[in-house]
């Protein structure tokens, strides 16, 4: 354990020091080590969709190429700009709650909800997208069941409807599964925001920022998985 | 909660963990580690009475070759209601959730575990998945079996699997949060001078437990999530209509449950070193094996869910490695049971019921475990596969193993939990009744396996009828025996004698505290200058058969 | 049934055997050790028992040797069952080239089964003893298991795929099918009996039960009416399709470089989904057939190719209208890989 510097607020205890812990220092270091379990525990649960992903794109390369040229590169790159941004942003509000400036971290804080909240913006156009298309597997919206123009989708030789179907299912489940992680993450942040406001964050006291910013920054990460995986490998196919 | 007393000896009052609050609110809004095991014990409990409601109405079922006292449905719906309560609602969260609960920061000189709140979220996860899943049983029922093999539970199956399956998620949230707690606990909360090699072995079987905890479980969260959302959505990822692969299921399920396995049984693993340690008066022979072999086993415990898929059109290949991996897997296992087996050399050796239990766990488990190697040789798996021979191998484990540990544990942990001793001549009663009753019903089921009765069978043919007489006889004597601990818990914690701090006379942490411990465990923070399970002095330590000259004379 | 209490089921394979002899090896290896571990238990327990309420005994450290020992041993001991057990299996997962091919479909909760020769059975299954038996395994709707606990085997039957199991009984007599995968309601009703007969007693219930044409004559029949002779040939000589003759088992080169090997996974694939995998040479398009064809007219199908000249799966009796030979002329000509045209 690193020693710290005996504050005198330590000796007294800080206002936010859990009566379980020694010290701040234990506190925050428990807060840390629990968010990278509890990433790694993320990571097996993406992983089992990734899998699956890996499996049948390797059986059907034809449809997967012909599914993934239908998607949305534009709204996808600009999705995958936005979140690099916001982790930005992210990386600075821990920053400054580190140094104890309020102002620019509650800036950086708004900032990143807001970023979040447009990437979730332009998801829900792409999902759109796919709903007017009929791209909605099965019938999950027995209104609109799976049911796509074939001929809009350009069926590379060798892709069937089935397999495209798979595809969307696929996609469905991973960036679904994604946005709900993105919508956990806005409320964490709103969380933070109204801390920050009410000022409880300082230099000895800012594990929520930093773990709540870990776990932004893994969203992401997955996010920059995903984007490549599903919008852009085989796209060289497209004629 | 009933403040202490007792007509016999009057106790001095004492503040501790249970009288220190009264009320409901206090119970169900307690961020206290002991409260919330005593919650997590009152609740699996209830499981565990479910659950044995359902294996007595199979015991009785098969009684008879016809199939007459169930329907088939109903049949099926008993088997997997039987199965999914008993390894998610109770073997899952048995001992963790309440011994390890109550112990890990006891064990190490903490107040608490790292993350109180989620501690408390994890029980009200698990309240929660238990009653979806409760209600999924009342409205009707589920039929897949407990491994919800795909295409039948997406597509063939009229029953509440969706349901089920989203209890099962939820409660999967539960015991995430219960290993990620344990997890961060054990490294960052330890007190002054308690190393981690001087930690008792129970917390390295729950560090590794935790492992998988954290890294199986969401496997099968998403597994199961994507099994219900294919059987809303009419096609999915397991479905042979789009091209799907539903052998696939079969890989994702069992990449968490047979860890899970380890999950039930490597916990009761470190309670029985606690056992045979603390009840022998000496140190565990070869602690860092011990220790590291629960790590082995949780690694190992990861690379072997193939076996389950040796008949299910798994590559020839494929099937030699997990086959080799299996074998692999038995060795930390048969680690342990030696190194048991020898700290009771030279020994002083008492008959308290925990110590029953301890010997009755390596005595079964070495069977069970033993019996794991039919399974895991390919030529006799592909016989033994789906047949009886399984259903007694992994009783063996997980009654015989995971049950008997966590009863031995209940048992030895019982005064400081409660304050009060259990009647011990009934103690040693139930474990003997116990003991005989378990093996009279699935050592059977052995032999019945290797003629080749199949399991999941609501009607059998005639010949296999006196196995299962045997077995349905063997299941009452096991219920009876299961009930007499009940009933004496529940008396002993009003009329039971006044434990003292340390009625086993022990130097654990935990019995360094009045009993119960008061709510923050300790008046000051201990600091540890003992080696785990240190009855005598070290320099009387004795060596033997280091890589040395000479073996010490026996 | 062999005496009152029998702890192995009836030996009725070349498998048998094999696999007891394992089991009484492995079962060998468990009882000594749980009988040592409990006797050396219970004589620690009665030796070392507590004499006066305060004796401490002396701590022991531990010995590497001793773990070293426990760690090796068991190790060894196991590496001789994993190989063992692997011989086995691997066998058993190996058809051989010769055997006579029987079609299984597993549907909720029956098993339907065709002889190469036509006959067709429902829960039974007759073999005769002494020769390869090789069952080709789809099921129409969930997994079901074939088991034969006599024969010592078992295979799931998977829907959407093929898996096979083969056998070679020894002794005539009447014994359990049982379906060993949970699939629902009826499931412990989803059992029968395989009949192992001598030869000439199997000859004579061939004889007797047919009426019905064999897998390949109705797989042909079948090829002309779906219409695949306009693209593949009258005789599956090929045209605007690739050439079935000669088929089935060999390797076949696929557009995009790699190459597939024809068995019955990839045929029905491309019965089912024609854009898979192309073969080399040819332009998509065959129309799917999904939904048209039920699982016993794919069998069909596929028995059809395999009978045609010059591929590997002409086996003896699949040939439509040829009976069924004996197995001391019929092993031969299919046995190599280029094959005989006859």
């Amino acid at each position: 354990m690193i020693e710290t510097h005996a504050t005198t607020q330590e000796i007294h205890g800080h206002p936010a020091l859990q009566h379980h812990f020694e010290n701040m220092e234990q506190q925050r270091e428990a807060g840390t080590i629990g968010m990278w379990v509890f990433l790694v525990t993320e990571l097996m649960f993406f992983g089992g969709m990734f899998l699956a992903y890996a499996l049948y794109r390797n059986l059907f390369p034809a449809a997967f190429a012909s599914a993934s040229n239908h998607l949305d590169i534009t709204l996808g790159a600009v999705n995958t700009a936005v979140l690099i941004v916001s982790s930005f942003t992210m990386a600075l509000a821990v920053y400054f709650t580190q140094i104890g400036k309020l102002r620019p971290q509650i800036i950086c804080l708004v900032l990143t909800l807001v970023l979040g909240l447009t990437f979730l913006g332009i998801k829900a156009v792409e999902y759109h997208e796919k709903y007017t298309d009929r791209l909605i597997p099965g019938r999950l919206i027995p209104s609109a069941p799976f049911g796509p123009d074939a001929h809009a989708l350009h069926l590379l030789p060798g892709a069937t409807l089935p397999q495209v179907e798979m595809f969307y299912w696929i996609y469905f489940a991973m960036t679904g599964m994604h946005a709900l992680h993105m919508i956990i993450g806005a409320g964490l942040l709103l969380f933070l925001i109204i801390y920050s406001v009410k000022g409880r964050f300082d230099p000895e006291y800012h594990g929520p920022v930093e773990i709540i910013g870990l776990y932004w920054h893994f969203v992401d990460i997955v996010w920059i998985f995903l984007f490549p995986l599903l919008y852009l490998l085989g796209r060289h196919f497209q004629h | 909660m009933q403040p202490i007393e007792s007509f016999e000896v009057p106790a001095p009052p004492k503040v501790n963990y249970i009288n220190a609050q009264y009320g409901l609110k206090s119970w169900l809004l307690t961020k206290d580690h002991k409260r919330i095991a005593l919650l997590y014990l009152g609740s699996i409990t209830f499981f565990f009475f479910i659950g044995g409601i359902y294996a007595l109405m199979i015991r009785l079922e098969l009684l008879t070759p016809q199939g007459d006292l169930l329907q088939s449905t109903t049949y099926n719906k008993v088997f997997t209601q039987h199965g999914i309560i008993m390894i998610f609602f109770f073997l899952i969260p048995s001992i963790p959730a309440t011994l390890g609960n109550f112990l890990i920061p006891m064990m190490i000189g903490a107040k608490d575990l790292a993350f109180p709140r989620i501690n408390l979220l994890s029980w009200y996860v698990y309240l929660l998945g238990g009653i979806i899943t409760i209600y999924a049983l009342l409205a009707g029922g589920v039929d897949t079996g407990w491994t919800f093999y795909t295409p039948f539970s997406t597509t063939f199956s009229n029953s509440y699997v969706v349901a089920t399956g989203l209890g099962i998620f939820i409660n999967g949230f539960s015991s995430i949060l219960t290993g990620l707690n344990f997890i961060v606990t054990i490294h960052t909360m330890r007190a002054p001078g308690m190393t981690w090699f001087r930690m008792p072995l129970f917390l390295w079987s729950h560090y590794a437990t935790s492992l998988i905890m954290i890294l199986g479980t969401p496997v099968v969260a998403i597994t199961i999530l994507l099994l219900a959302f294919e059987r809303l959505s009419g096609v999915g990822i397991f479905n042979p209509a789009l091209g799907g692969d539903p052998v696939l299921f079969q890989h994702l399920f069992w990449f968490y449950s047979h860890p899970a396995v380890y999950i039930m049984v490597l916990p009761s693993m470190g309670v029985v070193s606690e056992l045979i340690a603390n009840f022998s008066r000496k140190n565990i022979f070869g602690y860092s094996f011990v220790a590291f072999s629960s790590l082995a086993i949780a690694v190992f415990g990861f690379l072997v869910w193939g076996h389950h898929l040796f008949v299910a059109s798994q590559s020839v290949y494929a099937g030699m490695i997990f086959s080799f991996l299996s074998f692999a897997v038995a060795i930390p296992s048969a680690i342990k049971v030696f190194n048991w087996t020898a700290t009771l050399y030279k020994s002083s050796i008492s008959y308290d019921t925990p110590m029953l239990y301890a010997l009755g766990f390596i005595g079964l488990f070495t069977l069970g475990g033993m019996t794991g190697l039919f399974l895991a040789s390919l030529a006799t798996d592909v016989h033994l596969s789906d047949t009886y021979f399984v259903v007694a191998h992994f009783h063996y484990i997980m009654v015989g193993g995971a049950l008997m540990g966590y009863l031995g544990g209940l048992h030895y942990w019982w005064p400081k939990i409660s304050g009060r001793m259990y009647p011990e001549g009934w103690g040693r009663f139930s474990a003997l009744v116990i003991f005989v009753g378990f093996n009279l019903t699935f050592l059977p089921q052995f032999i019945a396996g290797y003629l080749g009765m199949p399991r999941r069978y609501h009607a059998y043919p005639p010949e296999f009828q006196v196995f299962n007489v045997l077995s349905t006889a063997g299941a009452s004597i096991l219920g009876f025996g299961m009930l007499i601990p009940a009933i004496y818990f529940v008396w002993s914690m009003r009329y039971g004698r006044i434990a003292e701090s340390n009625p086993w006379h022990l130097p654990g942490l935990e019995w360094r505290t009045q009993s119960p411990p008061p709510t923050e465990n300790f008046e000051v923070t201990p600091v540890v200058t003992w080696e785990a399970y240190e009855f005598a002095p070290p320099e009387e330590t004795e060596v033997v058969g280091k890589f040395g000259p000479e073996l010490e004379r026996i | 049934m062999q005496g009152w209490l029998p702890l192995v089921p009836e030996s009725a394979s070349t498998f048998s055997w094999q696999v007891d002899a394992l089991y009484f090896y492995l079962s060998g290896v468990t009882l000594f050790f749980v009988l040592l571990i409990s006797a050396v238990l219970i004589f620690f327990t009665i030796r070392y028992r507590r004499r006066t309420p305060y004796e401490i005994p002396r701590p022991i450290a531990g010995s590497h040797k001793l773990e070293t020992l426990w760690t090796v041993i068991p190790f060894v001991i196991a590496m001789t069952m994993f190989g063992w057990g692997a011989r086995i299996y691997f066998d058993q997962y190996k058809p051989p080239q010769n055997a006579v091919e029987v079609y299984v479909v597993g549907k909720q909760w029956m098993w339907k089964l065709q002889h190469a020769t036509g006959q067709r059975e429902i829960n039974e299954l007759h073999v005769p003893v002494g020769r390869k038996i090789k069952l080709i395994m789809t099921s129409e709707d969930v997994i079901h298991d074939f088991f034969v606990p006599a024969f010592r085997t078992k295979a799931d039957v998977v829907p959407g795929r093929y898996t096979t199991l083969w056998f070679e009984a020894t002794k005539p007599g009447k014994y359990h099918l049982f379906c060993a995968e949970f699939c629902g309601m009826n499931h412990s009703g989803m059992i029968g009996s395989v009949y192992v007969m001598e030869p000439r007693e199997f000859d004579n219930w061939l004889s007797g039960n047919v009426g019905s044409s064999t897998p390949a004559a109705a797989g042909q029949q079948f090829y002309q009416t779906l219409g695949c002779a306009s693209c593949h040939g009258a005789n599956g000589e090929g045209g605007r399709g690739p050439t079935l003759t000669g088929l089935f088992g060999r390797p076949t080169p696929l557009e995009g470089g790699q190459t597939v090997n024809a068995d019955e996974g990839y045929i029905r694939e491309s019965i089912l989904n024609p854009g898979a995998k192309i073969v080399a040479g040819f332009t998509p398009i065959m129309p799917t057939f999904q939904g048209q064809v039920s699982e016993d007219q794919l069998v069909q199908l596929l028995a059809f190719i395999k009978s045609l000249p010059g591929g590997s799966g002409a086996t003896p009796g699949a040939s439509p209208g040829t009976p069924l030979p004996s197995p001391q002329t019929g092993s031969s000509p299919s046995g190599s890989p280029t094959g005989n045209i006859r």
